[in-house]
């Protein structure tokens, strides 16, 4: 498995909701290389303002058609300029970067929540249709159009929100004891905000089930170089983006 | 050395012989090890590894880098595995590469520069880099990179206790540059490289608060480069021994800007993380360039720029 600077072509934007966007690009070596949790690092314009690449992670992949997609919020200079990028338009992108998810689950639980979901797609993809369930969380009804994409996917899609517009109202951790209770699960992986992913690890580790989190840190270079990421793990120093972003719960030393 | 494009792009900086005049900038290109998917390590001239001290360093907490216009900051804090891990796991996967190493070096008293230096007095090392840009805990407070004497013991202290040439990193955050640049020459390094980066400083303004969890970074990147030009521009004219010019370079014009301004190499940083392959691809630029200015060694352009220099100036002269 090798990393590579691959010049991707766009092939074209879905708006998902007010602030976020679907982007599908043709890259196909990246395509063909990429497993579930990995990331790319993405070059949004050839300007030095914007300098550095950002990262994303994969969001799903079609590996005959040569293209990956990813989801992102416009949050910043770099994803306004993304999300003005036009079908055909070119972007440099690096990748497949870092570790990806344990896939030796039998019955996978994924929760998740925001940006978060959309690795957990692509580990949704991975596991193949039916075989994940998928708890995901949300403020309200309106952030939670990822249904449109898990339906049809995973299995079985419990909803939680911090309102009550949609699922059971609370946070993914006011269904998920119950979840872990049930004793369907062998596997937990979470991707979202650090104190649902902080939550989660530590239910999970009571209730003895294995749990990999997705970390987020902010990196320069993607590639284990720059040390931006580095953190704290038990007994050693990690490097997110490298021996990341996916780790076993009991090896995040700090979150 | 690898013998590459007829040896057109090959210097010699203090002994160490390079393929191309581009080596890395210390902290920006990892071990090398983590760009071999993108370049061919012995097609890049020498490669500068991460600061490396005596004992494994963690480096700060808190958010440790942020971009800025053009740029970016970093309070990484040197984090390293140490000498004996170096040694023992990275120096002999580097050594497969028929590339120069050079050994970016710090300690926290001249003494233990010293002793990283003796440590990495072994063959596999072509020359080490001392970066006196750390905080001095002995002398109180002061940094060795900005009192001229301190930075020539350091200096001192380094050139006794090894046999490798000797390459002193200035930091820009001086009054007087030139200064720092006599001294640390005066005490017998055996090349200078130029610049470290610059001290600044981002706020969150929602949060009111720094951005870096050190309060302060380095900067670097493209928005540095004039600064860095300029730098070695005056340091050019007060010294004779060799220097690696750095600062910016994030393209083959970026690079000649330098060795114009009488850099004798040059060293790519910043533009590692951007484009992976940069130390390498970067020579096809240099190459031509040379051909449009009809010079046939990269040697022949340094220090063109400078007032006594002879700029070519092809397409006037036609």
């Amino acid at each position: 498995m090798s990393k590579t600077i691959e010049l991707a072509k766009v092939v074209g934007q879905q708006v998902l909701n007010s602030s976020t966007k679907l982007i599908e690009v043709y890259a196909p070596k990246i395509a063909n290389e990429a497993v579930p949790g990995q990331f790319v690092n993405v070059k949004v314009c050839k300007n030095t303002a914007p300098l550095l690449r950002r990262p994303f992670g994969v969001a799903g992949v079609n590996r005959e058609a040569g293209t990956f997609t990813l989801m992102y919020r416009i949050i910043g200079e770099a994803t306004h300029i993304l999300a003005e990028v036009c079908s055909g338009d070119e972007l440099s992108i690096v990748g497949p970067l870092g570790k990806g998810f344990d896939m030796s689950a039998k019955k996978p639980l994924l929760v998740g929540g925001g940006l978060g979901l959309a690795p957990l797609l692509f580990l949704a993809q991975g596991f193949g249709v039916g075989k994940s369930d998928i708890l995901m969380g949300g403020r309200s009804a309106s952030e939670l159009f990822w249904t449109d994409f898990y339906e049809g996917l995973s299995e079985k899609v419990f909803l939680t929100t911090d309102d009550g517009t949609a699922g059971t109202k609370g946070t993914v951790m006011a269904v998920l004891p119950e979840l872990l209770a049930s004793g369907v699960y062998d596997c937990v992986y979470v991707c979202g905000p650090v104190p649902m992913m902080k939550a989660v690890a530590n239910a999970c580790l009571e209730a003895n089930v294995k749990c990999q989190v997705s970390l987020e840190k902010y990196m320069a270079c993607g590639l284990g170089a720059c040390l931006s990421c580095a953190c704290e793990g038990i007994g050693k120093r990690i490097k997110v983006c490298k021996d990341g972003p996916v780790f076993w719960a009991e090896e995040v030393g700090e979150w | 050395m690898v013998n590459i494009y007829d040896g057109r792009l090959a210097v010699d900086i203090a002994g160490v012989k390079m393929a191309t005049p581009v080596t890395t900038g210390s902290g920006t290109f990892g071990f090398g090890l983590e760009f071999t998917d993108f370049l061919d390590l012995e097609k890049v001239g020498a490669v500068t590894v991460k600061g490396t001290s005596l004992e494994p360093a963690k480096g700060n907490k808190g958010q440790r880098a942020v971009e800025t216009p053009s740029g970016m900051l970093n309070c990484i804090g040197l984090e390293n595995p140490g000498s004996d891990y170096f040694l023992e796991h990275t120096l002999p996967e580097l050594r497969k590469y028929d590339v120069p190493v050079i050994v970016n070096i710090y300690g926290h008293s001249p003494e233990e520069y010293g002793a990283v230096a003796k440590k990495l007095d072994v063959d596999g090392v072509d020359a080490v880099e001392i970066n006196i840009s750390c905080p001095n805990v002995k002398v109180g407070g002061i940094v060795f990179g900005t009192v001229p004497e301190a930075a020539a013991e350091v200096v001192r202290a380094v050139k006794a206790n090894t046999s490798k040439p000797v390459i002193t990193k200035l930091s820009p955050n001086v009054t007087d540059i030139v200064a720092m640049a006599k001294a640390v020459e005066a005490a017998g390094t055996d090349a200078i490289s130029m610049i470290n980066t610059l001290l600044g400083t981002k706020i969150d303004i929602e949060r009111q608060r720094p951005v870096l969890g050190n309060i302060t970074g380095g900067l670097s990147g493209p928005c540095v480069r004039p600064v860095a030009v300029r730098l070695v521009y005056q340091v050019a004219q007060a010294v004779s021994v060799p220097i690696i010019g750095m600062g910016g370079i994030m393209c083959a014009e970026d690079a000649i800007e330098f060795m114009l301004a009488g850099a004798s190499a040059v060293a790519v940083g910043t533009a590692n993380f951007v484009q992976p392959d940069i130390a390498e691809s970067i020579a096809h630029g240099m190459l031509a360039y040379l051909d449009r200015h009809n010079a046939q060694s990269i040697n022949d352009i340094v220090g063109l720029a400078l007032p006594n220099g002879k700029a070519s100036m092809p397409y006037f002269n036609k």
